[in-house]
């Protein structure tokens, strides 16, 4: 029994990695994820990922912050203290517009980001899950789960068959812990 | 698709022979992962000595009170205004760039968007220590916001430009925060996946445990068009409503609808200015060229010179109407901008903003570095002198010419102001030695399609037009980044 668990396949440029995953799709081996050191366009849908939804979240915080301050500033100045300004109106719409505008951003911003770190479980301090070094750098990497996907060699060499520059057989999930 | 090859003519954003995505980390990283060099430190040295003026003018100025500075009855708004208003501004550009060139899918945005956004950030912090200082008691700087208190209840006035300001510039700054922060954690992975011991501790707390999945870069780009969506209109309302501040008030020259396009307007053009005088010294300083090349220059000094045009407008139209009002205070405010004592603050605004700018028409001078360079610090000279002339000489005779007066800085002011610059080239500075002042994982997104070396091969592919292959050899001829002879 190896003791292999997880199988890498290194590209060192993003159209030998599509290409790459279209081999291994087509020889059904089943992918556990891919790194790469950029955003690769296209490769979402390539692996049957949904679109982000953050855009939702971002809409809703988004309303919240706006109807926040705007309810904010009619209980201050118009249900709380309304003031007489030269017998001016107290519910003054258009003056709100302004502040009712900043907020409706600034929700948006830290809401949708904070739900984009949330999901993606970002936070300062966390351990990172790094299969290897070299993803964030210059190279382009498909994971396989080397558990039931048998035999090693055979992905080893589709793999190098669709131009991996390198093919890993890694004992540990994460080479980043300690 | 990264394998798009894009036309011929259009000049590269990536100069140099051998780029590899490799040699971009190492090319950006350079500074980072080694020492600093001499000039480094002698920029660090004048830098933090002008921060050290800075930290003492400001104590200074909160010992001995707001008396300290040259205000008076009449002149109650100088220097720190001013100031303000001219930091506000230069911050502009950095979200321009990092916002709208993202949404107008200008790839050449890629290598100068960080720099620009972390200098908006210090230009913020700058503009936002003046609204601290310039409040005299600056442990009540919690005033302005709607905070239950025991005053009878008495809320902060929201119909007021001052807290519409208060508003949009916290907000600002924390959006640009944001966006800036999460635009580096690709770049902070990639320090830490590189380092060792304690620099790589610092670096994994820092990036937040990125790795780089295909999930985690879908979100990402998609949280960073939305923020670059949101941030379009914002940085157009902050300058908006600084220029309330002043326009809603009944002051001759300060009293004109045209302020907030006029403020926007100014204020990206003093931000390329700034942006241009930090690059063209960062790109030599830390061997750069072939990211931020000449492309990258002459494209910012064509928007220098559209803004500048804009402002120019914005000018001739305020005088048409001071005339065409016929108020007669209103004409004299503009006419005493030329004839009144402060004639040569009149005169640095529209020289340095309107008549120096109209230079960049010539290619010559837009391609020329050292005139380019000296253009940008004209442009930020006569831009804090146009707020000069808006705050200072608007005030200085109004209407009741018993109250007319001179403003005169005391050491304090100067002091504060020249300590603002020392402080803000203090945090750039520390900036490109920690941190990518290159975004490095956006430039290695147009590696392919927009390098020197992909057009080199499609040149010798053979597949393209003679004609564009001169045009483009022509257009090379400018690049100082680029050996001409390799093309003959």
């Amino acid at each position: 029994m190896s003791k292999t668990k997880y199988i890498l396949g290194l590209f060192a440029d993003p159209d030998e990695l599509m290409h790459g995953i279209d081999t291994l799709q087509k020889n059904s081996v089943p992918i556990y994820d891919v790194y790469t050191p950029m955003p690769i366009h296209g490769i979402e849908r390539k692996l049957g990922i949904k679109d982000s939804r953050l855009g939702y979240a971002a809409f809703l915080f988004g309303c919240l912050g706006g109807t926040t301050i705007f309810s904010m500033a009619y209980y201050m100045l118009v249900h709380d203290w309304p003031m007489d300004i030269g017998g001016k109106p107290a519910f003054a719409i258009p003056d709100f517009v302004p502040i009712t505008f900043e907020w409706t951003v600034l929700f948006t911003a830290f809401g949708m980001t904070l739900t984009f770190f949330f999901a993606t479980h970002l936070f300062p301090g966390r351990t990172p899950r790094v299969m290897d070094l070299r993803a964030t750098d210059d190279r382009f990497v498909i994971a396989i789960d080397a558990k039931g996907n048998i035999p090693h060699e055979d992905i080893t060499n589709l793999l190098k068959e669709a131009g991996a520059v390198e093919v890993k057989h890694n004992d540990r999930k994460y080479v980043s812990y300690e | 698709m990264a394998s798009h090859s894009e036309s011929i003519i259009r000049e590269p954003l990536i100069t140099g022979k051998d780029i590899t995505y490799a040699q971009i980390t190492n090319d950006v990283l350079r500074p980072v992962e080694n020492m600093p060099g001499k000039a480094w430190w002698i920029g660090f040295s004048v830098a933090s000595l002008g921060a050290c003026l800075w930290v003492f003018a400001v104590s200074y100025t909160f010992w001995y009170g707001i008396g300290s500075w040259g205000l008076n009855k009449t002149i109650g708004w100088a220097w720190d205004i001013t100031g303000f208003v001219w930091w506000v501004g230069i911050g502009h550009a950095g979200t321009l760039i990092s916002a709208i060139l993202l949404l107008f899918r200008q790839n050449w945005r890629n290598s100068i968007n960080r720099s620009a956004e972390a200098m908006t950030i210090f230009a913020v912090i700058c503009a936002a220590t003046y609204v601290v200082s310039h409040m005299g008691r600056p442990w009540l700087a919690y005033w302005p916001l709607p905070l239950p208190n025991q005053f009878g209840s008495l809320w902060v006035n929201f119909n007021s430009p001052l807290v519409w300001d208060v508003f949009a510039i916290s907000t600002y700054f924390s959006v640009s925060l944001v966006f800036w922060y999460t635009g580096l954690l690709p770049d902070l992975a990639t320090i830490r996946d590189r380092a060792t011991g304690i620099r790589r501790k610092i670096y994994s707390v820092a990036s937040f445990g990125w790795t780089g999945s295909v999930k985690t870069w879908q979100r990402f780009e998609t949280v960073c068009l939305i923020l670059a969506g949101i941030s379009t209109p914002l940085v157009l309302s902050v300058h908006t409503i600084v220029s309330m501040d002043f326009a809603t008030s009944l002051e001759p020259g300060w009293h004109t609808t045209i302020f907030p396009p006029y403020f926007v307007a100014g204020a990206i053009f003093s931000g390329f200015a700034m942006v241009q005088t930090l690059l063209l010294v960062t790109r030599k300083v830390l061997g750069l060229e072939n990211y931020i090349t000449m492309f990258h220059i002459e494209a910012m000094n064509k928007i220098i010179l559209l803004t500048g045009s804009i402002v120019g407008v914005a000018y001739l139209t305020e005088f048409f109407i001071a005339y065409y009002s016929a108020g007669e205070y209103e004409q004299y405010t503009f006419l005493n901008r030329f004839i009144g004592p402060y004639w040569w603050a009149g005169c640095m605004m529209y020289g340095c903003n309107v008549l120096m700018t109209q230079l960049m028409w010539f290619k010559k001078i837009r391609t020329n570095i050292p005139i380019s360079w000296v253009l940008s610090i004209v442009v930020n000279i006569g831009m804090w002198f146009e707020r000069f002339v808006i705050i200072v000489v608007s005030l200085h005779r109004d209407f009741v010419p018993s109250s007319w007066a001179m403003f005169y800085p005391t050491w304090v002011d100067m002091s504060v102001f020249v300590g603002s610059i020392g402080l803000f080239f203090t945090m750039f500075l520390l900036f490109i030695r920690v941190l990518p002042s290159i975004a490095m994982a956006e430039v290695k997104l147009i590696l392919k399609s927009s390098s020197e070396q992909a057009k080199l091969k499609l040149i010798k592919g053979g597949h393209v037009e003679q004609e564009e292959v001169q045009f483009y050899k022509e257009s090379l001829t400018s690049f100082d980044s680029v050996d001409i002879n390799d093309y003959k």
